[in-house]
């Protein structure tokens, strides 16, 4: 059955605290970490960016599972609203650094924080169809947040990366299914340096509704409730939204607390589900079932019924380092440093 | 000065994914790839192979530089070491990701994929290896 062969993840070392943006634009950065449930966030170094970030978790990922000839890899799709070109993609770079070229297909989805969910699904398809035998989807972003506009305390840099097979898989896909509408609540023009959102209309009907709508679908589907799951993992542009709607689903902290990293690492955008089934990854046991369903605005929410296999006993999961180890010993900077990495400094023209 | 695109096309295995080459003759690793062995010369030629090197390896002698270059403006002070990689082959790469002084001769490092530069903002993005330390 399709589903996990392995799976590897990445944040940048870097962080920055919301007091510390609060007090450089005159606002209240505590009670804005508190109300969006974000103690830190992650800030890529000024060398690292969406392919870096993909590249290091897809080679982790690959190092879990040396028997896997990369060449046997027949797709490689990342999702993500920051790749570094606007023309050349971000894919076969990635798939170059880990050896799975040339015999194989490769885009760069965008799909504002679920495209690297919905990399899962392309990649399913073609595995299940036996098109392909395995392949790779990435969900990754360096997010950006315009200087002083509230994004700014959750925008952050991080990602994953999924084999999908249909063998030896430690966790099979027992499920997809999602819930698309035209929703305007988050969007970036071409061209433009930052995203502009709808404020409070990026939740209720945004949000809340997509993300609920797809677990209810998939629970009804397959005949489950809340109880059925050991974990569940849901988009996280902030620590509130995905503790609210766990709980309008029935789900409790407990069921949450393990695939929720936004209060630690800030909003990784399409980085963000992929990281936080990562991190339920990293300690689930065979026959735990989780529920995942990312969001992206614009809008969409894909939904993944997951059980894990006795594999995972066999997966080699100490051959890269998991989250928790990647997460400790982070580097906090200042707001001046923060603008230098992001480049809102003005430099001199290069010769 | 711009790299062109056919030297960046070309560099990739290298600069990417550590492919040198081993003299199929005294089997000697040599990074960057030759195609040609300076020890058999005549009776290596035709028997250079690709070689994929390992990534990780040890610090064997680094410097901290504090003069301006380019790209790394943003990074300043930087490291550069000399790494001596599992397969005994030396390279030379920036040591990203460390504190400056917590760096020593020996310290177990891996090779990670960095930008490395970028021709101005509209030009090609270099990515290539450098060295983060290895606390596995």
């Amino acid at each position: 059955m399709t589903g996990i062969v392995s799976y590897g993840a990445y944040v940048p070392r870097y962080r920055i605290k919301p007091e510390e943006i609060g007090r450089v634009w005159g606002a209240n950065g505590a009670a804005m970490g508190k109300g969006l449930m974000i103690t830190q966030k992650s800030v890529p170094a000024p060398d690292e960016d969406t392919v870096t970030i993909a590249t290091t978790a897809a080679r982790d990922m690959l190092d879990r599972v040396p028997e896997v000839n990369p060449a046997d890899i027949g797709a490689v799709y990342i999702g993500s609203e920051s790749h570094p070109y606007a023309v050349k993609p971000t894919s076969s770079i990635v798939a170059e650094a880990i050896g799975a070229t040339p015999n194989m297909t490769a885009a760069d989805l965008e799909f504002a924080c679920k495209a690297g969910t919905a990399g899962i699904q392309a990649g399913m398809g073609l595995v299940a169809s036996g098109m392909v035998k395995y392949a790779v989807a990435i969900g990754a972003d360096t997010s950006q947040g315009a200087p002083g506009d509230a994004l700014e305390y959750s925008a952050s840099a991080g990602g994953a990366a999924y084999l999908i097979g249909n063998e030896n898989c430690i966790a099979t896909i027992n499920k997809t299914l999602s819930f698309t509408t035209d929703t305007p609540d988050f969007w970036r023009r071409e061209g433009m340096m930052y995203p502009v959102h709808g404020g409070r209309f990026s939740g209720e009907p945004a949000y809340f509704r997509h993300v609920t709508s797809a677990a209810k679908m998939m629970m009804e589907a397959m005949g489950t409730t809340p109880a059925d799951y050991n974990y569940v993992v849901l988009h996280q542009p902030n620590g509130k939204f995905p503790t609210r709607a766990a709980k309008m689903l029935g789900f409790s902290d407990e069921q949450l607390a393990p695939g929720l990293l936004t209060p630690v690492i800030g909003n990784t955008y399409s980085g963000a589900v992929p990281l936080g089934l990562a991190h339920v990854l990293d300690q689930a046991k065979p026959g735990d079932r989780i529920l995942v369903t990312s969001y992206g605005s614009g809008a969409g929410s894909d939904a993944f019924d997951i059980t894990v296999t006795d594999e995972i006993a066999r997966f080699k999961r100490d051959n890269a380092p998991i989250l928790d180890k990647i997460l400790a010993d982070p580097v906090y900077i200042d707001y001046a440093i923060y603008a230098k990495f992001k480049e809102t400094i003005k430099m001199p023209e290069e010769e | 000065m711009a790299m062109v695109s056919a030297r960046e096309w070309r560099e990739i295995p290298g600069r990417y994914n550590l492919i040198g080459s081993k003299c199929g003759c005294c089997g000697k690793i040599f990074f960057p790839s030759r195609s040609f062995c300076p020890d058999c010369r005549r009776a290596g030629i035709g028997k250079m192979e690709p070689f994929k090197l390992s990534r990780k390896g040890e610090v064997y002698s680094f410097s901290i530089n504090h003069e301006y270059s380019g790209f790394n403006g943003r990074m300043m002070p930087y490291a550069v070491a000399f790494i001596r990689n599992d397969d005994g082959v030396m390279l030379a790469g920036q040591l990203v990701d460390v504190d400056l002084d917590k760096i020593e001769i020996g310290m177990r490092v891996k090779a990670v994929m960095r930008k490395l530069n970028e021709d101005g903002a509209a030009g090609v993005i270099h990515y290539g290896f450098k060295f983060v330390p290895d606390n596995e």
